[in-house]
């Protein structure tokens, strides 16, 4: 593995919220270029913690996080980290805020320095890669959840990240939707990091799903899933291996 | 909400909303300040001038008029009979006095104006146009924000409170007139409060995610044509002649 192709380097990270036990205990964590991890746990193991760590929102307790090989620390330090790494949230609500979706796919690039007719180009080239075109003047809080979610992810993609934290983008999707958000995050060329609770989802199209608990990643734990499930009448959860 | 209005074609429809603005602006410190009652007359004519021309449903402007005159309802009430004039007549032991009449009559007339003109805006524009609009004028940045911001999520606001209401109604609950209901009514404003300050720092981390650093970019331009000209002139031209009629001793 080249020293090169380090994005994320995350060491011995600590968090606890104030006055509660800690979320994120010793955790480490390394993302090259080209990996596809997911991630798994139960509800308040810290997964979303993670995120908002990686991308500056939290502030460690102790332990370090470099990014390309530069240690981030202040603000500053993440507002370039910001620049590379997009972060789906997992309420789309959250994340619309512009009154039309072109203003909110728009946003990213302008905060970039974009001039407004690229801004305008990056975002309906976005759209039109999701297979959103028409979608332009809509207004963002009458869309449907799907909806939502795909431009959400609009919003992120036409930052041009080259990392993706992905915080259940499947959930309170049907399977329509799964399986256009499956398509375009198999056609991207991009590093990601998903965190799901749909093992289905995380196998194909993750290279390798990995356990989060009691604060940290269990990377000795890998978990093993065939990838031909369907030849297995008892489901992905019996192949497991340690 | 607001955009059912706004779907009718109309001439005021397709004007600069900056044009709307300053008009509705100008308009509305006219009706404040005048006292005269054939300029109050005339501002009210305008209004309703310049609501049918913006093409309102008559059903929906009615429902649209009904709070403001809830008030000015209440405000007969008492002002007739509270002032200090000429005496018209009396009932029991309260006497109406003409000042008194006069003063409701002139505020009435008033506040419906500006709410006519206020709705033909509202209606004819859509309102994240008018943001825009607001922007391009000058208006500070941060109420333009909050503007938006307002507008944006209130929907998602609402939709949170008819959820916590359902959740209610489906374990049986049924307002009364005692501690168990001012206690679960408490409790849900303390819920939506808490929820709404909690959406507000998740919105702000989606921004800040997204490269965020204090500014909003407007992605739409306007242009003045002929026709926004010739109106805006039109307007504040009369609105300059209701205001010497106004102010001139004897015309």
């Amino acid at each position: 593995m080249e020293k090169n192709d380090l994005i994320i380097q995350l060491k011995d990270i600590c968090f606890s919220y104030a006055g509660s036990t800690p979320v994120l205990n010793g955790l480490n964590l390394k993302l090259c270029k080209g990996n596809r991890y997911g991630l798994m746990g139960p509800n308040g193991s810290g997964k979303t913690t993670l995120f908002h760590i990686i991308m500056g929102l939290l502030k460690p307790t102790s332990g370090e996080i470099e990014i390309y090989n530069n240690p981030a620390r202040i603000e500053n330090d993440f507002r370039k980290v910001r620049k590379k790494i997009g972060l789906l949230f997992q309420d789309a609500d959250d994340q619309l805020f512009s009154p039309t979706v072109l203003e909110d796919v728009a946003f990213g690039p302008l905060n970039l320095g974009k001039s407004q007719e690229e801004a305008v180009e990056i975002a309906f080239d976005t759209l039109k890669f999701l297979g959103l075109s028409g979608f332009e003047s809509r207004i963002t809080y009458k869309l449907s959840g799907g909806e939502k979610k795909l431009v959400s992810l609009a919003t992120v993609l036409a930052m041009q990240p080259e990392v993706l934290l992905l915080d259940e983008p499947t959930s309170g999707l049907d399977d329509k939707t799964k399986e256009i958000l499956k398509g375009v995050l198999t056609d991207l060329d991009l590093s990601y990091i998903l965190i799901s609770h749909e093992i289905d989802f995380l196998t194909d199209i993750t290279d390798a799903i990995y356990a989060m608990e009691n604060g940290t990643i269990h990377f000795d734990k890998e978990i093993h899933v065939h990838q031909h499930v369907h030849a297995h009448p008892h489901g992905a959860y019996e192949h497991q291996h340690d | 909400m607001f955009e059912e209005l706004s779907n009718g074609d109309s001439f005021i429809r397709h004007l600069d909303p900056r044009v709307k603005i300053a008009v509705v602006f100008f308009f509305s410190i006219l009706a404040a300040v005048a006292v005269r009652m054939h300029v109050l007359l005339w501002l009210l004519s305008l209004g309703i001038l310049i609501v049918v021309l913006a093409r309102v449903p008559l059903p929906e402007l009615f429902r649209r008029l009904i709070p403001v005159n809830l008030l000015i309802a209440f405000l007969w009430l008492f002002l007739p009979f509270t002032f200090a004039g000429e005496p018209m007549f009396s009932v029991g032991a309260l006497t109406v006095t003409r000042e008194g009449v006069l003063y409701a009559a002139r505020i009435s007339i008033k506040s419906n104006a500006m709410m006519l003109m206020l709705i033909a805006l509202v209606a004819s524009t859509p309102i994240f146009t008018l943001g825009h609009a607001m922007h391009e004028l000058g208006v500070p940045q941060k109420i333009v924000h909050l503007f938006f911001f307002t507008y944006r999520y209130i929907h998602v606001m609402h939709r949170e409170y008819v959820r916590l209401v359902n959740s209610m109604k489906i374990r049986g609950f049924t307002p009364g007139n005692n501690l168990h209901t001012y206690r679960t009514i408490s409790y849900m404003v303390g819920m939506l409060l808490v929820k709404s300050f909690d959406r507000a720092q998740r919105v702000h981390n989606a921004m800040l995610c997204r490269g965020f650093e204090g500014n909003l970019y407007s992605l739409s331009t306007f242009s003045l044509n002929g026709r926004d000209v010739v109106s805006l002139i039109l307007m504040i031209t009369a609105v300059i002649i209701l205001g010497v009629l106004e102010w001139k001793k004897t015309i």
